[in-house]
């Protein structure tokens, strides 16, 4: 491929890429992303190439394997073009009949279509699915028709356009002014507007400037980032080059994750196309700009996501945060200007050049715009990414995409923003999502995770966990955070285990609030929030765990007790036949009862007792009834009906 | 250079562009607590207890002088209710791990801070870095360095190096607030007196 030179010929090689391809052509598209992988969809993939070879459909029907769709809940997911006939959950042994059933005789395969659980209707095409019909996939929805590995799949969807016009068409100055007027804010974490941070660095006058992707993404069950840059490589790099054009940037660096193999075989090969196609490199699309892209695998820490740690990690030292009084849009890498934004916000650009602020800003809030990707997990039906607009409140993300709390318990909080982020009551489900809209809130966007909890969870320990997780990830350069941090950990793991004593609460507020004040980067200075947001609006647990010794969600194992109630018990041996510590006394037509000595409070029998019967009880805060006498268990017919 | 007018505890100061407001208050006499910091090293702002309040345009800010540039018009507080109350807080966390420290001790009694706030877990090293960076930065020699991260973080020294750089050089073991590098560096003179390359050195 000769290198492109100029607009003219970036449109003729769209133009023949697009006269080349067939609007009725049949493709069947399969996600295939990481998250697709751990479900099987390498054997589908297989699957389909066999069957289509040996239905003699080899050469008529394209295969598309694409990055992540979103509804990893019901994964991997398969979609037959042109009709856009959608098929969930598929395995190798549905192959046969797809290829011989849809794709030769155009019939739909019902059972394996998406059923709607409110209506009971089946669902045939992909967008009319809830969970994507409430999106707005401005990012994320290419990822659908994009084979990563393929330059061609981008190019067809406009690919490049924006940094051929920005090049071309815009002078760095007015490009800077299109993201700036946009308020595309970061969406790494801190949201601090986009265009202010790169008018910091293009006017530092140092003549060495760096432009960097944050691809460290650490939270725990989050994974926006690293579809994207799986599924759609080539519009990060192109945000990321129009970045470099508008600050004067000649080299930028890709900071990913060790543990995303798929993103950085996927990355390393759009550089290389770009390359190819002169994207990249010198005199790009016959401009003045020249501009290379390394790629560089962190070691896994999550402090490496913050800016600073990332940047001396990147110098080849330990990634440990640095004093930051000095931004480093000014002073950053190699202490040069350097602009870094996640993954996310780079992805964003291509869009703002191509069709402009004002469309930009059409999506959001008044103080966030455009859309934002969020992980949905927790106890939720519909587990996975989602793409909506600013604004959208957190009841419809959680109800109307997320198709509601599993298992038809109740809802009882969200915790957005990551393990630093905070968890938000009931009473708050009507808040819009934004950047400032959650942090009034007391949480925060982060990079935005976003977990479902319902009824049975624990407040007192999901802020143990997260503290758990951060002590665990700290650096241990700062002393507020390492030590302080630590002795929070320390204080909530003993109130869940029981050993909560007054004063721990005013404890660890103290803690919480010298961390906050004066640690000294981001992960220590919010590392509090957890507890400062579970403390908030859910502060009667902690004084049950404290004061009664017990856990109002009856999760905490060492606050809580089994035991099983003699009139409900119908001696049906369950729970006897399944303990693992053979803590359970009964036998046939005799009443069980629980050697509380020997019970681990496994929840086994719990679990297994049938629910017409619900003989097994959770109790906490009181004491365990007496065992009634053995005399008085056996169970004669009749007995005990009432 | 150029000069910076700035004020200090309400005393008018003069610095140059460039300084921390710990160097300037230290060239001023006004004291401000310091256990990270040395002279002849890079600022390293880990230990947080030199934090000030600094003033500008009415707007009040907690920053940590020894890495905090001088402004033109800042007004700086070394201390306050609020400054005594975390510089009291992170001794508390210190002392856990260096109760005899004497520097800590000592720092305890103005801060009134009670040793015994938090649990002991008597590891000694307060990870002020000090020793690590005097040789990286100073010695250029790099035979101490930090291991782990979080609060399994230690100091260590290399086996191989020590055995060569250490013996007559020592030059960090009075820089130690708490004197766990003593007790690091004994832990790996034993070690290291099995080693080959430590006979082989000391011939």
């Amino acid at each position: 491929m000769p290198k492109l030179n100029s607009s003219a010929e970036l449109e003729k090689l769209r133009d023949e890429i697009l006269s080349n391809r067939d609007s009725d052509q049949r493709i069947i598209t399969l996600c295939s992303g990481t998250a697709c992988h751990a479900t099987g969809s390498r054997s589908v993939a297989a699957a389909i190439e066999e069957e289509l070879e040996k239905q003699g459909l080899k050469d008529q029907v394209i295969v598309r394997k694409t990055g992540c769709h979103g509804f990893c809940e019901r994964g991997p997911i398969i979609v037959l073009y042109p009709e856009g006939i959608c098929y969930l959950q598929i395995e190798p042994e549905n192959i046969p009949e797809i290829v011989s059933q849809t794709i030769k005789e155009n019939k739909i395969l019902e059972h394996l279509l998406y059923i709607d659980p409110s209506s009971d209707e089946k669902i045939t095409r992909e967008d009319e699915i809830p969970f994507y019909k409430n999106q707005q996939r401005l990012l994320f929805g290419a990822n659908l028709q994009i084979d990563p590995k393929s330059i061609e799949d981008y190019l067809a969807l406009g690919g490049y356009k924006a940094l051929a016009r920005a090049l071309l068409k815009m002078d760095p100055g007015q490009a800077l002014e299109e993201v700036k007027k946009a308020n595309l804010r970061g969406r790494g974490g801190g949201g601090f507007p986009a265009g202010i941070k790169w008018e910091g660095s293009r006017s530092a006058p140092e003549d060495t400037k760096y432009v960097i992707v944050n691809a460290d993404e650490g939270d725990p069950g989050a994974y926006m980032d690293r579809s994207l840059l799986e599924g759609n490589p080539h519009s990060v790099l192109e945000g990321l080059a129009i970045g470099a054009y508008t600050i004067g940037a000649r080299e930028g660096f890709i900071y990913v994750r060790q543990e995303y193999p798929l993103a950085v075989d996927n990355i390393n090969t759009a550089i290389k196309q770009a390359e190819e196609y002169g994207f990249l490199g010198e005199n790009i699309l016959g401009s003045d700009f020249s501009f290379t892209v390394k790629v560089h695998q962190g070691a896994g820490a999550f402090v490496c996501g913050e800016s600073t740690a990332l940047m001396t990690a990147l110098e080849g030292r330990a990634g440990e945060p640095r004093p930051k009084y000095i931004r480093s849009n000014i002073k950053g890498l190699w202490d040069k200007p350097t602009v870094l934004n996640n993954v996310e916000t780079w992805a964003n650009v291509p869009l703002i050049i191509n069709n402009g602020a004002e469309w930009f800003e059409k999506y959001g809030t008044e103080t966030s715009k455009g859309t934002k990707i969020f992980s949905l997990v927790g106890k939720i039906n519909n587990t996975g990414l989602v793409e909506v607009p600013m604004g959208m409140t957190l009841r419809d993300i959680i109800f109307k995409v997320g198709g509601g709390i599993r298992g038809g318990k109740k809802f009882k909080a969200v915790q957005t923003g990551g393990p630093s982020g905070g968890c938000l009551p009931e009473h708050l489900l009507d808040l819009q999502v934004g950047f400032d809209e959650l942090t009034k809130a007391g949480s925060m966007m982060g990079s935005g995770g976003m977990i479902a909890m319902d009824e049975d969870t624990c407040m007192v320990d999901v802020a143990r966990y997260f503290l758990d997780f951060l002590t665990d990830e700290s650096c241990g350069k700062c002393v507020p955070c390492r030590e302080g941090v630590k002795q929070m950990l320390k204080i909530l793991t003993n109130i869940t285990e029981g050993r909560g004593q007054e004063g721990d609460l005013e404890l660890l507020e103290e803690l919480g609030q010298v961390a906050k004040e004066v640690s000294l980067c981001a992960l220590g200075q919010t590392a509090p929030n957890p507890f400062l947001s579970t403390l908030q609006y859910f502060r009667d647990e902690y004084e049950a765990h404290i004061s009664g010794k017990r856990c109002p969600a009856l999760y905490c194992k060492d606050l809580i007790a089994y035991y099983i109630d003699p009139e409900e018990c119908q001696a049906c041996q369950a729970c006897l036949k399944k303990c693992p510590s053979d803590a359970i006394i009964g036998g046939k037509k005799t009443i069980h009862v629980i050697d509380q000595e020997k019970c681990t409070k496994c929840n086994t029998c719990y679990d297994v007792c049938p629910s017409r019967f619900s003989a097994v009880k959770k109790i906490s805060g009181e004491p365990v009834p007496p065992a009634i006498p053995e005399e008085e268990r056996t169970i004669t017919r009749g007995s005990k009906e009432k | 250079m150029s000069k910076v007018l700035l004020k200090i505890d309400g005393k008018e100061v003069e610095a140059e562009e460039g300084m921390t407001v710990l160097e300037t208050a230290q060239d001023e006499g006004i004291g401000i607590p310091t256990l990270c910091h040395h002279k002849k090293l890079e600022p390293y702002g880990a230990c947080r207890i030199c934090t000030v309040e600094a003033e500008k345009n009415g707007r009040s800010k907690l920053v940590v002088s020894c890495v905090y540039p001088v402004e033109k018009d800042l007004e700086v507080t070394t201390r306050s209710e609020k400054i005594d109350r975390i510089r009291r807080k992170i001794l508390e966390l210190l002392l856990s791990h260096a109760p005899d420290s004497d520097q800590l001790r000592k720092l305890a009694e103005e801060y009134g801070a009670n040793k015994d706030r938090f649990e002991k877990e008597p590891s000694f090293c307060i990870h002020c870095g000090l020793c690590v960076r005097y040789c990286a930065e100073v010695k250029g020699k790099f035979a101490v360095g930090f291991i782990n991260r979080g609060s399994r973080r230690e100091i260590n020294f290399i086996p191989e190096l020590a055995a060569t750089e250490c013996w007559n050089c020592k030059e960090c073991f009075p820089l130690c607030p708490t004197s766990a590098l003593q007790a690091a560096y004994m832990f790996t003179e034993a070690q290291i007196s099995e080693t080959p390359v430590f006979e082989a050195d000391s011939k």
